[in-house]
């Protein structure tokens, strides 16, 4: 399937953008500052996703990753104070940092061998006009509804367990 | 672009893993972590180009549980942070010989 010139820049700008923003994410020491870092790959994935033909994804993706999970997690890095003091030992010892960097490259290049297999021809893209969310809720609600009602439960599970972990003892 | 997106996404998940290995701080490790299911749903949306959009609906389910996660494991953070005073996982040794 042919793509235009402009569709595969902004394919590996963006893709190149949320890797680098990802490398500079892992090396901050202010939690802050690695918070912003993350949400800009976040912003960069959907960016992605709209141009894989996922719009809902790419969508949902702004509002619940970046608008709600990252939001919750900088308020806890606030409501902690640990963005004032760069604590100093963050980062582990060399010996831990060459370990890291070996199951990374191990884990890279299993992935990559694993990904040389001859992948399928691509779909065709979606017509002009169809809606966006039929293409996903369709499955959702039919093939996966058990799995969604369960979602649900899991939901208020993690409700009130994150309330009874939170909540002072007196 | 598929292959691409592939690859992009198993170049996110390395660093997300080599995070987890090098942070001691718990909220960026617990970050990392997030860092690594975006880089599954950037394969996941991939893969629905090729196969059929169930790959999307698998994206939704991982958003639901990533929040779920977020929730009780920010929870759980915060009660650390009471008992010790501290997040470095450096200091949260109980189980230690």
């Amino acid at each position: 399937m042919p793509y235009g010139f402009v569709y595969e820049f902004l394919f590996y700008l963006f893709g190149l953008i949320a890797v680098a923003s990802a490398a500079i994410f892992v090396t901050r020491r202010n939690a802050v500052a690695a918070a912003l870092w993350l949400v800009n790959v976040m912003f960069c994935l959907s960016a992605l996703f709209i141009m894989m033909d996922a719009q809902f994804v790419g969508a949902i993706q702004v509002l619940v990753y970046a608008g709600a999970i990252m939001v919750v997690f900088l308020f806890v890095v606030m409501l902690l104070n640990l963005g004032l003091p760069p604590s100093a030992a963050d980062i582990k010892g060399k010996g831990a940092r060459i370990l890291a960097l070996l199951a990374g490259l191990a884990m890279l290049a299993e992935i990559l061998v694993v990904a040389r297999q001859q992948l399928p021809a691509e779909l065709p893209w979606m017509p002009r006009g169809t809606s966006i969310t039929v293409p996903i809720t369709e499955p959702l609600f039919r093939t996966y509804l058990l799995p969604f009602e369960i979602t649900s439960v899991l939901l208020l599970v993690a409700i009130v367990g994150a309330v009874v972990l939170a909540k002072r003892r007196s | 672009m598929v292959p691409e997106a592939l690859f992009f996404s198993a170049i996110l998940f390395v660093i997300g893993v080599v995070g987890v290995l090098t942070r001691r701080n718990a909220i960026i490790i617990f970050m990392c972590v997030e860092l690594m299911l975006n880089a599954v749903n950037l394969s996941l949306v991939g893969f629905s180009r090729l196969y059929w959009t169930g790959g999307q609906v698998f994206v939704i389910f991982v958003m639901s549980v990533a929040a779920a996660e977020a929730a009780v494991g920010l929870a759980i953070i915060i009660a650390i942070f009471r008992h010790h005073e501290t997040v470095d996982l450096k200091n949260i040794n109980l189980l230690k010989g």
